[in-house]
């Protein structure tokens, strides 16, 4: 049964007719019931992603940056949660898929590589189990063709000795190790889509670095479309091709990266840009330099937000800012920014 | 006020300008247990040998990775733990020795504000308390009234409503607690401040609200500060000094100017080329460093940082280099400066 779903998966992927984006969401909204209220995480968020190429997601704690991702998988337990809207992916709404049709789909055409390498990693099972649990799964591979390709994958991945590690278990492994066999796990079954969920943030910044590197190296290599989730806009701008900023559950901004970082149009992303502390402001200017801050603090998502999401805090708010929620709108061309005020680049015909 | 022995090295900088604290060869090892009789087996050597002084009113900043004993320096000096070597002078008088009775009006003038704002404050008191506690215990306000008016100046301080003393920490967000927990380091009046990775924990927006809050706060009230931290760029805008540490040791200390414009010490210029620039276009050589941070059970022989330094030659894994000046105010521990070796161009800033 399982495999027909995986046949049916791969004849989509190779279908020739599918021609849009790898992934398209339109209008995701992941709303939890609580006992006080609706928490709207996602509220009406649309983005896509074409094949190979690096998406980010960006904003800080709270802004449903996670739940997005984790509701294209579908990793969101329902109920309390409710998943709205459309995700397709290869032109296939993720939501109308059953559970079993789902599990095809994840750790083989979609994978995620999680923050936290100790809590994803199951600790009574050796690497090498773990890598080859996906190969059994979803190519009918047995024991030892698994194994022989989890060595492979420890390789891929640059872990040395690769032969001896692939029967260790995670307790025996550095973070950085163990990040480096998530990303072989979820590398395994070549996926078009690897959903990567702050997957430094754990990490030390020479660790981090290692494994961005690692990451670089295998998309080049295996043309893998990323979905990076992080709140790190260093880590950002060196990733990214294209950029997402959301906010309380709302996407404010999109643009390609050096568009974002060079002319931000959201007061959003332009406060946050300016709160990042950057190495090298002490050659720039002596003695101590301060760093801008967004006053105040992000709103309850308890509570419906009416107008924009960011009003409270924007130091450019107006009366139409607290009435009005602002739509997504292009400012420039593949600029777009949801604002009242955000200027708008004459298009030139 | 003490007896004990003030048998002080004398720093040679003399009385003329005194560190307001001064660590000398610092160490502290951890004991390893295991086997019927927990005997010791071995040891974690934590902190080895680390020496560096704050003046009044500045900040030194302690940087390094995980495990390089950064938070265990903070914590020997507060005497949170007992170092099991080496000299911590507050103000020119020798605190790592003294009974606890003696320590304890010392331990007002050193405080701490720790990295999680959630676990560090008691769920169980309003702010009032939690902000009182330190007031009252050393014996600062006359009655119930001016415990009060303090605790509401303290407020003030951290640019919170007056009326957060009535509420628990749970009615506060993450910037906010923190906010509550640098009030609290200043409650009984405090000179010193270690910041044992006091923003790591906040989101960016909020960061930077508390960095620049601590900034403000020193140049108030003259507030040296330790801000112990792993993001180097955060320390970069708050710092006076920084001291980077790796494995137990310090291997490069600097003026900050110095330090992230030419890095000496291999390691230092690997940290900083390994900080992601938030600049899509910012074309630097990036020094990748192969592998992970050694055991401090069983640290390498000779340098420390040799198992993964790009220059590393003979004499680093037989010889440990001591740590001494290069420059002005500059101390780096490296073979490198001896042998006069080419070093490699340092990290290319964004344009």
């Amino acid at each position: 049964m399982t495999e027909t779903v995986l046949n049916k998966t791969q004849t989509a992927a190779s279908k020739a007719g599918h021609t849009g984006p790898l992934l398209q969401v339109e209008d995701l909204r992941t709303h939890f019931r609580t006992i006080d209220g609706t928490v709207r995480a996602v509220d009406g968020v649309s983005f896509h992603i074409a094949g190979g190429e690096t998406l980010a997601v960006v904003g800080e704690s709270g802004c449903g940056k996670s739940v997005t991702s984790m509701s294209i998988l579908r990793l969101i337990q329902e109920p309390p949660g409710k998943i709205t809207g459309r995700i397709l992916f290869q032109g296939t709404n993720l939501l109308d898929l059953s559970e079993k049709e789902m599990r095809a789909i994840r750790g083989n055409a979609i994978s995620m590589i999680f923050q936290e390498p100790m809590t994803s990693l199951n600790p009574v099972l050796t690497v090498g189990r773990q890598i080859g649990e996906t190969l059994r799964l979803h190519q009918g591979m047995d024991e030892k063709q698994a194994e022989a390709r989890a060595v492979e994958m420890l390789d891929l991945v640059h872990i040395p000795e690769a032969k001896r590690r692939v029967r260790e278990y995670p307790h025996q492994l550095s973070g950085g190790m163990r990040q480096r066999v998530m990303i072989a796990m979820a590398l395994a079954c070549n996926p078009q889509l690897l959903i990567a969920d702050e997957p430094t943030t754990a990490l030390d910044v020479t660790i981090q670095a290692q494994i961005l590197d690692l990451m670089r190296e295998l998309k080049s290599r295996l043309g893998s479309a990323i979905l990076l989730v992080t709140h790190d806009l260093g880590v950002v701008a060196e990733m990214a091709e294209r950029i997402v900023v959301m906010y309380a559950g709302r996407k404010v901004e999109e643009a390609t990266a050096r568009d974002l970082f060079a002319r931000p149009r959201h007061p959003y992303t332009q406060g946050l840009l300016g709160a990042v502390p950057r190495l090298g402001s002490s050659l720039e200017a002596k003695g101590r330099s301060r760093l801008s801050e967004i006053p105040g603090i992000v709103p309850n998502l308890k509570k419906p937000i009416i107008g924009c999401a960011f009003a409270g805090r924007c130091p450019a708010v107006t009366d139409i800012c607290r009435s009005v929620a602002p739509a997504v709108e292009t400012k420039a061309p593949g600029h777009f920014a949801a604002c009242h005020h955000a200027p708008r680049e004459a298009v030139a015909a | 006020m003490s007896t004990a022995p003030m048998q002080t090295q004398a720093p040679p900088s003399g009385a003329a300008r005194r560190p307001l604290l001064e660590v000398n060869d610092l160490k502290k090892h951890f004991p390893i247990r295991s086997g019927f009789l927990s005997g010791v087996t071995g040891y974690v050597y934590a902190v080895d040998g680390v020496s560096f002084s704050i003046d009044k009113g500045e900040t030194l900043s302690l940087v390094g990775e995980s495990g390089c004993g950064k938070s265990t320096v903070g914590r020997t000096v507060l005497r949170l733990i007992e170092p099991t070597s080496g000299q911590v002078l507050l103000d020119g008088k020798r605190i790592d020795d003294l009974p606890a009775s003696e320590l304890r009006p010392l331990r007002r003038r050193m405080q701490v504000v720790f990295q999680d704002p959630f676990s560090s404050l008691n769920p169980r008191l309003k702010v009032k308390d939690i902000l009182a506690e330190p007031i009252t215990n050393f014996g600062l306000a006359s009655s119930a009234r001016d415990v009060e008016e303090r605790v509401a100046e303290l407020l003030d301080k951290v640019r919170l409503p007056r009326d957060a003393m009535k509420r628990f920490p749970h009615e506060f967000s993450g910037g906010q607690r923190q906010r509550i927990g640098i009030a609290r380091a200043l409650a009984p009046g405090a000179d010193l401040i270690i910041c044992d990775e006091a923003v790591s924990a906040l989101d960016v927006s909020v960061k930077a609200q508390i960095v620049n809050l601590l900034s403000d706060l020193q140049d108030e009230l003259g507030l040296s500060l330790l801000f112990i931290s792993h993001d180097l760029a955060i320390v970069e805008h708050i710092t006076h000094r920084v001291a980077v540490m790796y494995l137990g040791k310090i291997v490069e200390v600097a003026e900050k100017s110095a330090l992230f414009a030419a890095p000496k010490h291999p390691y230092t210029e690997a940290l900083l080329s390994a900080v992601p620039l938030p600049d899509p276009t910012a074309k630097r050589d990036r020094i990748i460093l192969t592998g992970d941070v050694p055991s401090p059970i069983k640290p390498p022989p000779g340098c420390r940082f040799h198992t993964r330094c790009p220059h590393a030659f003979d004499r680093c894994r037989q010889e440990e280099p001591a740590l001494k000046a290069i420059g002005p105010g500059h101390l780096s521990a490296c073979h490198l400066h001896d042998a006069g070796v080419m070093r490699p161009t340092p990290v290319t800033q964004a344009a």
